[in-house]
């Protein structure tokens, strides 16, 4: 057999020597960059322009080690800013208390709630993307798997923070734990809010070690690039600030070296790795969808008309995939316009791809709004018609009718193949989506709670400007956190990439070439017998 | 170890004790050859390095299944267990609470946190065991030395073999290696 080395790969097929999967005709609109195919038989490129590893290694680490983009700076800054009045807003709530927001006797669960349930919510698609797409075999995710799993931790951080502060005497949180006290009374573990506090800290972990031991092998490769050219040019090169003089690459290589933890690529490694790599997708697929389920046990086990319904966890984990689509999308979208060559590795048909799972997810969500207002009547219960007749009809109408145009109607756009590829018009249904979702917890907490059992119970909520100000410090941090994310960290898997090119088959480049495939048969079958 | 015992000590002409031999290959197919070569040649103490996993490369180089994945149950089930028994002793024996109209062991309502408990031990022994099983961390290494080694995390593909092998010398070793198709070899000191 003879292989190509891959850096004379892309050359050599431009001149037309090497054999290759046949290049889809770009010029074909109907393709759009060349991955739309839906041809039977024909796979569309993952990576576009037929990348080699090095180039992949190139673009990748290229986002680390160049000086970022010029609105890179202003974007931080304005985020940070507005985390910053997030920062205060906190600190005003627990210098003065929970009255500063807007809830009151009647609807004592608000925006905190709603905010909370959002985030964790946007978490899932992250879990869903590196989780569950692995176990299915989904090679296209690996281009998006990092961001997403990024995103899945900084939403988990902005989530946990609504309850942590939501619970009045702020200082007394570590009482959610199992810690013996002084009183000896242990957290009671038949509530569901207790449920939460255990899923949530177990999801923001596990999701946290998965997202990191991704990393190990790209860390490894950024310590190696930055350790290579200290090795060539001791004495020169460029430091962190004028005032500064330190090298930044000395910095990479302690800290990224620090982090990759003395990996070196060894195959012997990589195949621990990769099982260790499975078993946390496999665990994490049953966990993702534990955590949305007891995120609604929180209200499903309750008896409040509009809570009390079986229906309440798969109509939640359809509901976060749907909102963390979306969100990835609005991060995607915008990143593959402004970082050179991301273009290359977030595809159209990446795009594409995820528009279908909003369509599909968004679809779930209309069929269980439809089926919450049938079992509503068909269980004839008067508190219960009550509560749905009043979302529809009452003081908040606006809010379900938001929901409904936001989550219902507007991803039925994606129906339309020229719509789920025109990234504008993905964008705008993202916001939608993201806005809806938004609105599809407050319309379950808010409406839900107003008008309770009695008229004496009766109430409306109005959100203070600490609520506003807090729930938009929480998309300044997570804007913040992903942004120091794409600047600082390898913001895709290299390895993993570099693992579904067509060149990284040991057995001829698309690996689907006839006389390979015999010759692999025979080599398999001697190695189970002289292995081991 | 007895092979270890009996292997030989090489040093180069520096004076340096060798680790051992580290030949590069121009591509996936080639390596994954190669390395089919060294595992038919006998050699027990030696490795690939890829930018990526290589599709069917254990098998290439013989390398037996890892027990991880059973290590990962028994103390993921070991951590279900303990997060069951943990809600049992305290809110059925050390300090019974009577909520909801629920019996003080009431396993149903323990479900959850048990499951989560379960999850929560598999992640970390799956990372921990796996780095722990890799001998990381682990910030020096002989290869790592080797400027032409680090460009295995770019797009290069290596195999190294340890003088500490039984059937390692370094004649007929090299002679293999160029055989295999290596496009450089060189030593690589202790």
């Amino acid at each position: 057999m003879t292989s190509i080395h891959p850096d004379q790969l892309n050359a050599q097929r431009l001149a037309g020597v090497a054999r290759g999967p046949t290049p889809p005709p770009v010029n074909d609109p109907s393709t759009g960059d060349g991955t739309l195919i839906d041809t039977p038989g024909v796979r569309p490129p993952l990576i576009l322009n037929q990348r080699g590893f090095g180039e992949i290694t190139d673009i990748v680490c290229g986002y680390t080690e160049n000086k970022p983009p010029r609105w890179w700076l202003p974007a931080f800054l304005s985020a940070f800013g507005l985390a910053q009045l997030g920062g205060v807003m906190i600190l005003y709530l627990v210098i003065t208390g929970i009255g500063t927001w807007g809830l009151n006797n009647r609807v004592d669960w608000a925006w905190d709630i709603t905010n909370f349930v959002f985030w964790i919510g946007i978490g899932h698609a992250g879990t869903l993307i590196s989780a569950i797409l692995c176990l299915l075999k989904q090679k296209w995710r690996t281009s998006i798997n990092r961001s997403a799993e990024a995103m899945t931790i900084f939403a988990v951080i902005c989530a946990a923070t609504f309850p942590g502060i939501h619970i009045g005497r702020q200082w007394m949180a570590w009482m959610l734990a199992p810690v013996p006290t002084a009183n000896a009374i242990w957290p009671n573990f038949k509530s569901p809010l207790l449920w939460d506090v255990f899923a949530v800290s177990t999801y923001g972990t596990v999701s946290l070690l998965f997202w990191y031991m991704g990393m190990i092998p790209d860390f490894a490769t950024l310590r190696d690039r930055a350790d290579r050219r200290l090795r060539r040019s001791p004495d020169d090169g460029p430091t962190v600030a004028p005032f500064l003089p330190v090298r930044s690459d000395k910095i990479r290589a302690y800290v990224y070296g620090f982090l990759a933890m003395g990996w070196r690529f060894s195959s012997r490694h990589w195949h621990r790795y990769e099982a260790a790599y499975l078993v946390l997708a496999g665990i994490s697929t049953p966990l993702v969808l534990s955590v949305h389920s007891i995120v609604s046990f929180d209200f499903a086990t309750s008896i409040v008309p509009g809570w009390h319904t079986t229906i309440f966890p798969p109509y939640f984990v359809a509901g976060a995939i749907f909102g963390g689509f979306a969100m990835v999308l609005l991060l995607l979208i915008p990143a593959r316009q402004l970082y050179p060559n991301m273009k290359d590795l977030v595809t159209l048909r990446h795009i594409e791809n995820m528009a279908k799972i909003i369509l599909v997810t968004g679809m779930m969500v209309g069929f269980a709004y439809s089926m919450e207002f049938f079992i509503a009547w068909y269980g004839a219960n008067f508190n219960e018609r009550y509560a749905f007749q009043n979302r529809m009809f009452g003081p908040y109408w606006w809010a379900y009718w938001t929901m409904i145009s936001c989550n219902v109607i507007s991803p039925q756009v994606f129906w339309n193949k020229k719509m789920r590829t025109n990234v504008v018009v993905v964008f705008i249904v993202s916001v939608l989506v993201t806005i809806g979702m938004w609105f599809e917890r407050f319309v379950i907490i808010v409406t839900s709670l107003h008008r309770a059992f009695l008229p004496g119970q009766y109430g409306m909520f109005e959100p203070s400007l600490v609520d506003i100000g807090i729930f938009a410090g929480s998309f300044g941090v997570f804007l913040t956190l992903f942004l120091l994310f794409l600047r600082f960290l390898p913001a895709f898997p290299m390895a993993e990439i570099k693992a579904v090119l067509p060149q990284a088959s040991p057995h001829g480049l698309a690996g689907h070439g006839a006389g390979d495939d015999s010759q692999h048969a025979g080599t398999a079958h001697g190695t189970t017998k002289g292995g081991h | 170890m007895a092979s270890a015992a009996t292997a030989k000590l090489y040093v180069t002409e520096a004076g340096d004790p060798l680790h051992g031999i580290l030949a590069e290959f121009p591509g996936p197919g080639e390596l994954y050859h190669a390395a089919e070569a060294v595992r038919d040649a006998g050699y027990t103490k030696w490795d690939t390095f890829t930018p990526f996993p290589i599709h069917g490369m254990e098998e290439a180089m013989g390398v037996a299944p890892t027990v991880l994945p059973r290590i990962i149950a028994v103390v993921g089930l070991t951590g279900a267990g303990l997060g069951f028994l943990m809600q049992y002793w305290m809110q059925g024996v050390d300090y019974p609470l009577v909520t909801q109209g629920k019996p003080y062991f009431s396993w149903q309502a323990f479900i959850p946190i048990t499951f989560e408990c379960g999850i929560l031990l598999s992640a970390f022994t799956a990372i921990g065991g796996m780095l722990a099983m890799n001998g990381l961390p682990r910030h020096h290494h002989p290869l790592l030395k080797k400027e032409r080694f680090l460009s295995s995390s770019d797009d290069r593909f290596f195999i190294a073999i340890e003088s500490a092998d039984p059937r390692f010398d370094p004649h007929a070793t090299r002679a293999l290696l160029e055989r295999a198709g290596a496009t450089s070899i060189e030593l690589v000191e202790e």
